[in-house]
């Protein structure tokens, strides 16, 4: 295999696939990127066994071939080259090496052999259809804070994308919650998307997805089967399995009869929130709120490192109301307002919480609250 | 008594009672008096401790129990009866601290006091104060301990175990060097086996053979332990008698008479030892963040299993369904020779604010019950309401 490509193409296109690399790895072939040179495109692929990247890059390809290479080392010397760079990647299979040339540099890497590289089984997807990255940004984006790390509840590890009925009809929608606050974000149903099964997407194909989601108007194919999800542009296909657990039923937590409504301005909110939060303990980061005829006060009280209070003005018009909350999952739910008012609905010091976006029914953020 | 030119002046001391677990036994049981007697659980358990007459046979503390016996078969064999301990460990730590506030507990039956400065106060120096104090306890508890008196930590320790059992044994600034001279580096507390290897290859055994080592070599081929060995090897030890060792984990374990892969027991296992480990912690008013199970094959190798919580608890229903939970990932490693649970990364309690879990809305009813339950077996004993499951 020889190729040139131009090192801008190349450090993209290796940029994502080293990501999907696990640094600690016990398969020394895991640690490495496949590349594959024919015609005029060269493909980079990379695996943990559960996602796997395939990038496509245009190149000069002289002599058609493929091997394999440290995945993490080629993308740090491609990121030292000169921008504007010509570089040369020629494979020598019976010495086992890889050798990298630029302008003056060049380089010698070990290589293993193609043969040996994990290539995930293809497999048949019962649903394919075409989303726009600005909608799968939002759908992810919102709720992806709310994964839990939780190894023991291991099905909410990741974002329950699912169809559901939502205000107007059929929607496609994303969950994600650790038990302490939920998100639930619609969008429009897909044409095509309406046999989709739900899935749960991974942590880690969440971050890796994002990657492929910078272009508002590029459309995403999205291929999804019981067991494996793809998502793909032009250049880059993302496929990962799913996690393989029932998502539990999120719709019996999402609470209908609270009445009590705040209305706020989220980004004072949050940073009254951060402020307060300074002084609260490491662990608990309770921030009470205390509710009152269009007042709010946030404090903190914290016998070891000391208290804060600030007041803001706000709308509320019910009975005086005292709650607490983790000021870290306050923090969260308010970022992802960027439009309009934030909205609380309360019920009780001891029942969850709703806040969406003015009455923006896509997007529904249920937090629970905090003895304080 | 001893006679010593320093015995005035010396307040670091540390006590040991002599065989603790077996004589409150003889005492609690006079026909025990002349017998062998040795604490410990089942024929699968190990030695806890000895009395000085199955000692004399050679029976030691840890030691498996059939070796015990084989030593020792009219040993009298009794099962811990820990909340007698725990009492009685209690009545001497009044005692004590009738003398000084300073007193570090290493366990139940062993302590560190620091008497520097007692001496006006109680109107006697400590070396008088001491002897006094194992009287008491000879008279009001029926028990005997031993004392070691010295002017830091580690020779405290080491002269305790000079004249086991009914000690008193004073080790003076001026003659610590004579003392420890051809004395084993095994006396440091800490030195194990391993670490006493690395030592031989050394060519390591006595503390003269720490002196001819100059700190530098020490540290740089021991690391931090070097360092110590340096200084302890000339008798210093700068360690206070701290009263407030912050307590780092809470575990409980229990090793099985027969192995076991049985679900339902585990089970009951968990729930108990959960149940332990949260009381320990409620009555230290601790809560912990990070919950372990800790298993042992039939073949010895053992499987710790760690989970993080969101949140710290001391509730032993969520201990008990994390450890549950851990336990499930686990369980087709069956049979087990021991199963154990612990609560770490410990914080106050009133750090422990809890959100409830919104995909387990009983939760939070849970630990209501559960304190309600507690309330009750204050009140009643422990013994006052117990669940279901801790019955298997």
């Amino acid at each position: 295999m020889k190729i040139s490509i131009e090192r801008g193409a190349l450090l993209k296109a290796v940029a994502q696939a080293q990501s999907v690399v696990e640094r600690r790895n016990t398969i020394p072939i895991l640690a490495n990127v496949l590349i594959e040179a024919e015609g005029d495109t060269v493909q980079f692929r990379a695996t943990d066994l559960d996602i796997e990247v395939v990038d496509k890059a245009p190149a000069q390809v002289e002599r058609a071939g493929a091997t394999t290479v440290a995945a993490t080392t080629l993308h740090e010397i491609v990121r030292k080259l000169p921008d504007g760079a010509l570089v040369t990647l020629s494979a020598d299979s019976a010495a086992g090496r890889l050798s990298v040339e630029a302008g003056r540099s060049s380089f010698s890497l070990a290589t293993l052999p193609r043969e040996d590289f994990p290539v995930m089984a293809s497999s048949e997807y019962q649903s394919n259809f075409s989303a726009p990255a600005k909608v799968l940004r939002r759908l992810f984006d919102k709720s992806k804070f709310a994964i839990s790390t939780e190894e023991t509840r291991y099905y909410l590890n990741g974002v329950y994308m699912h169809v559901s009925d939502g205000d107007g009809g059929r929607v496609l929608r994303c969950v994600a919650t650790d038990g302490h606050r939920l998100a639930r974000i619609d969008a429009d149903l897909p044409q095509g998307a309406e046999d989709m099964p739900g899935v749960i997407v991974p942590r880690k194909t969440v971050g890796e997805l994002r990657k492929l989601l910078e272009d508002d108007d590029m459309a995403i194919a999205v291929s999804v089967s019981e067991t494996k999800v793809r998502f793909a542009t032009p250049d880059i296909t993302l496929t990962s399995k799913v996690i393989d657990g029932t998502f539990p039923d999120y719709t019996r937590v999402i609470p209908q009869g609270n009445t009590k409504r705040l209305e706020v301005d989220a980004s004072e909110f949050a940073q009254a929130v951060d402020r307060v939060a300074t002084v609260s303990s490491e662990r608990s980061r309770a921030v009470k709120l205390q509710l009152d005829e269009d007042r709010l006060i946030l404090s903190v009280n914290a016998p070891d490192s000391g208290a804060a209070e600030e007041e803001l003005a706000v709308a509320y018009g019910d009975e005086r109301l005292d709650i607490g909350f983790n000021a870290k999952y306050l923090l969260e739910i308010a970022s992802q307002v960027d439009r309009e008012n934030a909205v609380f609905l309360f019920n009780s010091s001891g029942d969850p919480t709703l806040m969406r976006e003015g009455n923006d029914e896509t997007a529904v953020y249920v937090v629970m609250p905090m003895r304080v | 008594m001893v006679a010593n030119a320093e015995l005035f002046d010396l307040s670091i001391a540390h006590m040991d009672c002599d065989a603790f677990y077996a004589s409150v036994e003889k005492r609690d049981d006079p026909s025990l008096a002349d017998k062998p007697v040795i604490i410990g659980g089942g024929k699968r358990g190990v030695v806890s401790t000895a009395c000085y007459i199955a000692r004399i046979r050679g029976v030691r503390s840890a030691m498996p129990m059939f070796q015990a016996l084989k030593l020792c078969p009219e040993a009298v064999i009794i099962k811990p009866r820990m909340d007698v301990y725990v009492e009685v460990s209690r009545q001497i730590r009044a005692m004590m601290e009738d003398l000084t506030p300073a007193i570090q507990p290493l366990s139940l039956d062993e302590a560190f006091m620091d008497l520097g400065g007692t001496a006006r106060l109680h109107g006697a120096p400590p070396a008088v104060m001491l002897a006094r104090l194992t009287k008491r306890m000879k008279s009001e508890l029926g028990l005997t301990g031993s004392i070691g008196l010295s002017h830091n930590k580690f020779l405290a320790k080491v002269a305790s175990d000079l004249e086991k059992p009914r000690g008193f044994s004073v080790i003076g600034k001026a003659e610590t060097g004579a003392f420890l001279h051809d004395k084993p580096v095994r006396l440091i507390w800490g030195i194990g086996p391993s670490a006493q290897e690395s030592l031989d290859r050394a060519g390591i055994r006595t503390f003269s053979d720490l002196l001819r080592w100059d700190r530098l070599a020490l540290s740089g081929r021991f690391g931090s332990m070097g360092d110590r060995l340096w200084h302890l090897a000339r008798g210093e030890d700068k360690r206070r008698v701290s009263a407030h060792e912050p307590v780092k984990s809470i575990s409980n374990e229990t090793t099985f008479h027969e192995d076991t892969g049985d679900p339902d027991i585990l089970d009951g296992h968990i729930w108990r030892l959960a149940e332990k480990v949260s009381d320990r912690a409620k009555a230290r008013g601790l809560a912990g963040r990070v919950v372990t199970l800790k298993l042992k094959r039939a073949n010895h190798t053992t499987l710790t299993r760690r989970v993080t919580l969101r949140e710290p608890t001391q509730i032993a229903d969520t201990i008990y369904r994390t450890a549950r939970a851990v336990f499930d990932q686990s369980a087709q490693q069956a049979p087990f020779r021991l199963i154990g649970t612990g609560l770490s990364d410990l914080c106050s309690a009133s750090e422990a604010n809890f959100s409830g879990d919104l995909l387990d809305p009983q939760a939070a009813r849970r630990a209501q019950a559960e304190r309600a339950a507690d309330t009750l077996r204050g009140r009643f004993g422990a013994s006052a309401i117990v669940k279901g499951r801790a019955l298997r």
